[in-house]
């Protein structure tokens, strides 16, 4: 066992990053998220990276189309607003199936918004923010050792799959310490060699990476069919959660990220109670874990979706659900979180309702 | 234990809540930290609020703080009112005028500041108010608290030590400690 570190969340994200062999990161600041940019100022130079306080967002996140497409593990971080201004450079990296990693440490919004933590970015995250049929891996961290641990994977998944993944997080993830263990970069995958590459094309063919396909004979449409044939693929193969008691449970909570572990508190307050509460909790929500959902319907009466923004990871729940069962809501937004207590009292006024339900089909 | 530290910016009160959270770390108890980030300014308020618990923590802010720790007078009248009935309010004594009103809480005065300047080091109030806590609540060891203050002294400035180790002595023996009047009922 590797012994616990405490840092911010933002500062371990550059530890992992560092540890998991990213040697290029370029970004601009931006609250919550500061920290990053901060210690890859003078991380980066200690382990022969590089580092750069680009002149814009914009600028940052076609620095790594460069970075990725000469072969760097690379990576950019903001936060709402300037995860906006990324998202056509996100749609061209996916385009050409190059590799990074991007980190949204959510903030209030829409617009300017405000500083504090939120999760209004999660369809722009999952259902595309930029243009055209791409998909990103989105991961969903909840504690400081999941966004060390999803960190280190992330760029695993990157070069795996060759497509750029998202580090989902908050303003509360960002901000937070917290005790994690800082264990050596393993590679999840048997990496293949990046043959895509453009490092000089001496003694070999030359290569091209692009993103427009105008001749008949490379269509556009081919191309559209790989990529979706990849994302097919994904979700097959990606599928990441918790799942707390949910075995018996009748009333299910589920929820992402900083609410995900708000939610594992009440539902364990609950369980005290004597109510039958239980948890789906996904660490990645593209591709989204339908399997507990399927599993936990066959028991549950209800289900009870919290998140930090105003109904957005509701519709992802309801598919996989495919409306089998009521699914009940309590969402914030502005910048403010659910608390403990919030989501306890929802859980007894639901548990009550499957009582009565059970009551009144006594009768009958 | 949900625990608020506040004082002016500058009194330490991020550092205090990082030593409590590291001796923490040291006997292996869950803790989470989360200080005020913003437009926040020199000499204005600040403030850092952690959890320790042997349980996984659930959400890392604090709303209603079972034990409070405050270095200047605003940061009594803003948290004073918050602390849960039967917890705990640990005040400077030096900068405080108007002292707590409640009675239904557990109370600490320790002249936090007057023993940082007895010892020639201003900065150090945080460290004898720490002091006095821990002596009262034991929620984490002295000698938790005195590793820690050498581990993070070592990266930050190690010649600083030794004056921080001094107040926080000084404030686990310099200090008063009044029951709540009540039999308040304990907060889970």
């Amino acid at each position: 066992m590797s012994e616990k570190i405490l840092l911010k969340g933002n500062e371990l994200l550059v530890e992992a990053a560092i540890e998991a062999d990213c040697r290029f990161y370029a970004g601009y600041p931006i609250t919550p998220q500061n920290e990053v940019p901060e210690r890859m100022s003078w991380r980066m130079p200690q382990v022969g990276g590089v580092f750069i306080q680009a002149e814009s967002e914009i600028a940052a996140i076609n620095m790594l189309f460069g970075a990725s497409a000469a072969g760097a593990r690379c990576m950019t971080s903001s936060s709402s607003p300037g995860i906006s201004l990324k998202q056509e450079g996100i749609s061209y990296i996916a385009a050409a199936e190059l590799p990074c990693v991007i980190v949204n440490m959510q903030r209030g919004g829409p617009g300017l918004g405000n500083i504090r933590a939120s999760q209004g970015d999660y369809f722009q995250s999952v259902k595309g923010g930029g243009h055209g049929d791409y998909r990103l891996i989105v991961l969903t961290p909840a504690t400081l050792q999941e966004l060390y641990d999803l960190t280190l994977n992330a760029f695993d998944y990157a070069d795996f799959y060759r497509n750029p993944v998202m580090i989902l997080g908050d303003g509360i993830l960002g901000q937070m310490a917290e005790p994690a263990e800082a264990h050596p970069y393993r590679p999840l995958f048997n990496l293949p060699p990046k043959d895509y590459i453009l490092d000089g094309c001496r003694g070999r063919a030359p290569r091209v990476i692009r993103t427009l396909f105008l001749r008949p004979s490379d269509s556009l449409v081919q191309h559209n069919l790989r990529l979706q044939k990849k994302y097919a693929r994904m979700q097959r193969e990606i599928s990441l959660y918790e799942e707390f008691e949910t075995a018996d449970a009748e009333v299910v909570v589920t929820a992402y990220g900083i609410p995900g572990r708000v939610a594992k508190g009440a539902v364990k307050r609950a369980r005290r109670e004597g109510l039958k509460a239980g948890l789906i909790r996904p660490l990645c929500v593209w591709p989204f874990p339908i399997e507990p959902y399927k599993r936990a319907v066959k028991k549950a009466k209800s289900f009870l979706v919290v998140e930090m923004s105003q109904g957005q990871f509701i519709e992802d729940v309801k598919l996989a659900l495919e409306c089998r069962r009521p699914v009940a809501f309590l969402g914030k937004g502005g910048g403010w979180y659910p608390s403990e207590e919030e989501i306890l009292e929802q859980i007894r006024h639901l548990a009550a309702a499957c009582l009565k339900g059970l009551k009144t089909q006594r009768k009958a | 234990m949900r625990i608020i530290i506040a004082g002016f910016g500058g009194q330490g009160v991020v550092l205090t809540g990082n030593l409590i959270a590291r001796a923490a770390l040291k006997e292996n108890k869950n803790v989470t930290g989360m200080v005020a980030y913003g437009a926040e300014m020199r000499g204005g308020t600040a403030f850092a609020a952690v959890i320790v618990s042997d349980d996984e923590i659930a959400c890392p802010f604090v709303e209603i703080p079972d034990a409070a720790i405050v270095l200047n007078q605003p940061s009594l009248d803003k948290f004073e009112p918050d602390v849960a009935a039967g917890g705990l309010l640990l005040v400077n004594t030096s900068l405080v005028k108007r002292g707590p009103k409640r009675e239904d809480i557990d109370r600490i005065f320790v002249p936090a500041t007057e023993i940082a300047q007895n010892l020639g080091q201003m900065k150090v109030a945080n460290l004898a108010a720490l002091g006095a806590f821990v002596r009262h609540t034991a929620l984490v060891k002295e000698e938790s608290v005195r590793q820690a203050v050498k581990d993070l002294f070592s990266e930050k400035n190690p010649a600083l030590t030794a004056v921080n180790l001094a107040a926080f002595e000084a404030g686990l023996e310099e200090s008063r400690f009044r029951k709540a009047a009540c039999s308040a009922s304990k907060k889970p």
